[in-house]
């Protein structure tokens, strides 16, 4: 195999593996998000939690793979976007600690007030995760300051532009929307009614946000600045949106669900293809830009990588897949079949 | 029995799933440098850690806690060994990784690149001293956990609660923790010789052996002037360095004089000694710990063939035994971690020039902050939390939470 047929491969393997992660832990930060708002009571709140109990730490992992599977791959890329997103990266990291540890803990002791601080610990972890990783890609789809060495030179406020903002924004709402759909095809009864309620809301929110953030796209230029043009690829993720609207109102939760989730793919193959093949678009000059060429690791290792990522994905999938099916009831808040 | 003690281990098993994170992330985001000049190799175990291992780990996880009366018996059983299993497919990993930076080995420099790049997987995947490593790690891993059981088995006999329950326990963990405790020192008196071969600076600095000698003594107990650099006065057992660094009594150990002026010469001017005051103290603290493990559990297996050991008055004192292996435990990694100093990857890269050149001191103060707070908080409600578990038994433990247990139990009724 060619080293530039790798270096396109693992560009598209990790490609796949963050819309594996907004796929996947896009619903459990939404679900995160809609806790402490749409759990009254106790045991409501164990059964928002309990939809994704069993999945969560699992989705999350995507996002450790997505980061490995950089370092190994592109670690010239690795190395600039995370030292670069220093302070974010900080941030993100807290919000996920304290969100999971939030889970494990949060009915370990009976006290209201315990398990009401850890409540509101997931949904502010969750919201700070979802808000900085939105804001750094709209970032990366942007650009941002690097030298002639590869490094970035702004700091945290370079990446609180209106449009990093917009983009972080952007990605709560679509969280939201989709762990509220999440929430509908797992819970029952008046949860299920109080849900339908609030994703209705959330919906008009959310495509709001999401057309303002594709028209600012176009107009500031940060459009197909690589070699491939995503062409229709925006143009249904927005139909995908807006057809949500439609199956909420008829109370489809697995038609609406299925149409934000590709909505999410959509966006992220729009994302990745926007700036192919630059990895970090530099904004100091483009010919600084870090690319799947320049910042790949060496043919061999690619080589070996790519034999591992053929032998483990398949599996790591078949047993995820096969966890989500084992895990396929609707949770009801009766105390007697809540696990806590 | 495996639901009393599987509740402490997820208590304790959260903390390491979300402290995991920042080992991914940290190297990019502090050691962009680093992670540039070695991440063609450095990168690869990582990636497949988290592919093999934190995968694993997670979703049966899951399982575990979620899956009782959902899935088949047998798979629910068997989604705790794969956490296990996971859990040490992680640590295998993780350590091949760090036993590159200690040794490495199957790579070339590319000039064009300025970096190092992997041409022999096989040989990272093979290097000695990750497996040492592995086979320290793992064997402390058991260790630890077997003083866990200790302490909390014994903190229940010393008040006669559940005393078949904790019996059992008690003996088990000592068994364990006796055999686990002699791979530790074998496994730890390997590497030490690994070590002699490979991170002689390392090797002699921990024994604050300045001056080359064969045979060369132990130090027992060496002071330094206040510089940590010259030695002042010490007690000596001759040969015994020499056994340790190669299993007889007579062959030669270099000092660290001799080696300093070695390493200046293939490497240019600068300090290659190791923090000596660290690394010699450390070693010590490790060593005296892991003697004392060894005692207890040999003494605890004798106990228990020799009598009831629920009636023994020194069960009082179990509980206090936890802290050895984390002092133990702590003090080995301080260790290793220290005595590659000033390398981060050993030869190869300095500690230097490995950090994330664009980072400001106020960058790195806000997050060690933030990561102390945190991790401080963290730690405070594990204990809380562990400590409860503990003490409430293994009667309380099947149910969602101590507290309320009672009423849960009323409303099934």
């Amino acid at each position: 195999m060619s080293y530039e047929f790798l270096q396109i491969l693992w560009f598209i393997l990790i490609a796949v593996l963050w819309i594996g992660f907004f796929f996947l832990e896009g619903f459990d930060f939404g679900v995160g998000m809609l806790l402490p708002f749409l759990g009254k009571k106790d045991e409501e709140r164990r059964a928002i939690i309990n939809t994704i109990g069993p999945v969560w730490d699992g989705n999350e992992v995507w996002l450790l793979t997505a980061g490995g599977a950089t370092f190994a791959a592109f670690p010239e890329w690795y190395a600039t976007m995370f030292s670069g997103f220093y302070l974010a990266l900080f941030l993100l990291l807290i919000g996920l600690i304290l969100r999971g540890i939030s889970f494990e803990y949060r009915s370990k002791d009976a006290a209201p007030a315990w398990r009401n601080r850890f409540d509101w610990m997931i949904a502010i972890g969750s919201f700070l995760s979802a808000l900085l990783l939105g804001a750094a890609f709209a970032n990366l789809a942007r650009g941002v300051p690097i030298n002639a060495d590869k490094m970035f030179t702004g700091n945290l406020f370079t990446l609180l532009n209106p449009y990093g903002l917009l983009g972080g924004i952007t990605t709560v709402a679509i969280f939201l929307l989709h762990g509220a759909n999440f929430l509908g095809l797992k819970l029952e009864g008046e949860m299920r009614d109080r849900v339908n309620t609030a994703a209705k809301k959330i919906w008009v929110v959310t495509s709001v946000l999401y057309i303002l953030l594709g028209i600012f796209t176009y107009a500031a230029g940060f459009w197909a600045r690589g070699i491939v043009n995503p062409g229709i690829v925006p143009i249904t993720a927005v139909v995908t949106l807006l057809a949500t609207g439609y199956f909420i109102n008829r109370k489809m939760e697995g038609w609406a669900f299925i149409m934000v989730a590709l909505n999410i793919v959509l966006t992220q193959v729009t994302f990745f293809s926007m700036t192919f093949p630059n990895v970090m678009l530099s904004t100091t000059n483009p010919a600084f830009s870090l690319t799947i060429y320049n910042a790949s690791s060496s043919q061999y290792t690619l080589g070996v990588m790519s034999i591992v990522a053929l032998i483990f994905v398949p599996i790591v999938l078949a047993y995820q897949g096969w966890t989500y099916y084992m895990f396929r009831k609707r949770i009801s808040t009766d105390k007697k079949t809540l696990v806590y | 029995m495996a639901k009393f003690w599987g509740k402490l281990f997820l208590i304790n098993f959260a903390i390491g799933v979300v402290t995991g994170i920042v080992q991914e992330f940290q190297f990019g985001m502090n050691w962009s440098e680093y992670s540039r000049y070695v991440g063609d190799i450095f990168g690869a175990p990582l990636a497949i850690e988290a592919l093999m291992a934190f995968f694993l780990e997670s979703t049966f996880l899951g399982i575990w806690i979620f899956g009782e009366g959902r899935v088949p018996e047998k798979v629910h059983l068997a989604s705790i060994w794969l956490v296990a299993i996971g859990s040490n497919l992680s640590a295998l990993w993780i350590l091949l990784a760090n036993g590159w930076m200690q040794h490495p080995v199957g790579y070339v420099i590319n000039d064009a690149r300025g970096r190092a790049e992997l041409v022999n997987f096989f040989a990272l995947i093979a290097n000695p001293k990750g497996w040492l490593f592995f086979w320290h790690t793992l064997a402390d891993g058991l260790l630890m956990a077997a003083f866990m059981i200790l302490a909390v088995s014994g903190y229940h006999l010393f008040r006669k609660q559940n005393v078949d329950f904790f019996k059992r326990s008690f003996n088990i963990a000592a068994v364990v923790g006796l055999v686990a405790s002699v791979l530790v020192f074998l496994g730890g008196h390997t590497m030490g010789q690994y070590m002699y071969e490979t991170q002689p600076m390392k090797f002699s600095s921990i024994e604050a052996h300045w001056e080359t000698s064969q045979p060369a003594s132990f130090s027992i107990l060496t002071i330094g002037d206040l510089s940590g650099k010259r030695e002042v006065w010490s007690i000596r057992v001759p040969g015994v360095l020499s056994f340790l660094a190669c299993n007889n009594f007579d062959c030669e150990v270099k000092g660290v004089n001799d080696l300093q002026a070695e390493a200046v010469q293939q490497y240019g001017a600068g300090d290659y000694i190791p923090l000596m005051v660290v690394t010699y103290w450390t070693f010590r603290i490790m060593m005296t710990f892991g003697f004392i493990m060894t005692a207890v559990t040999a003494f605890f297996v004798w106990a228990n063939l020799r009598g009831d050991i629920t009636k023994a008055r020194w069960m009082k004192w179990a509980p206090s035994l936890l802290i050895l292996p984390y002092l133990a435990n702590a003090s080995g990694w301080i260790l290793t971690e220290m005595g590659r100093q000033p390398w981060i990857v050993y030869g190869l890269l300095k500690v230097q020039d490995a950090v994330s050149p664009n980072l400001t001191a106020v960058d790195l103060l806000i997050s060690l902050i933030g990561y102390t707070v945190v991790y401080g908080s963290l730690a405070v409600s594990m204990v809380y939390l562990m400590k409860k578990y503990a003490i409430a038994g293994p009667d309380a433990a099947m149910h969602e939470s101590v507290d309320v247990a009672p009423a849960i139990v009323g409303s099934q009724d």
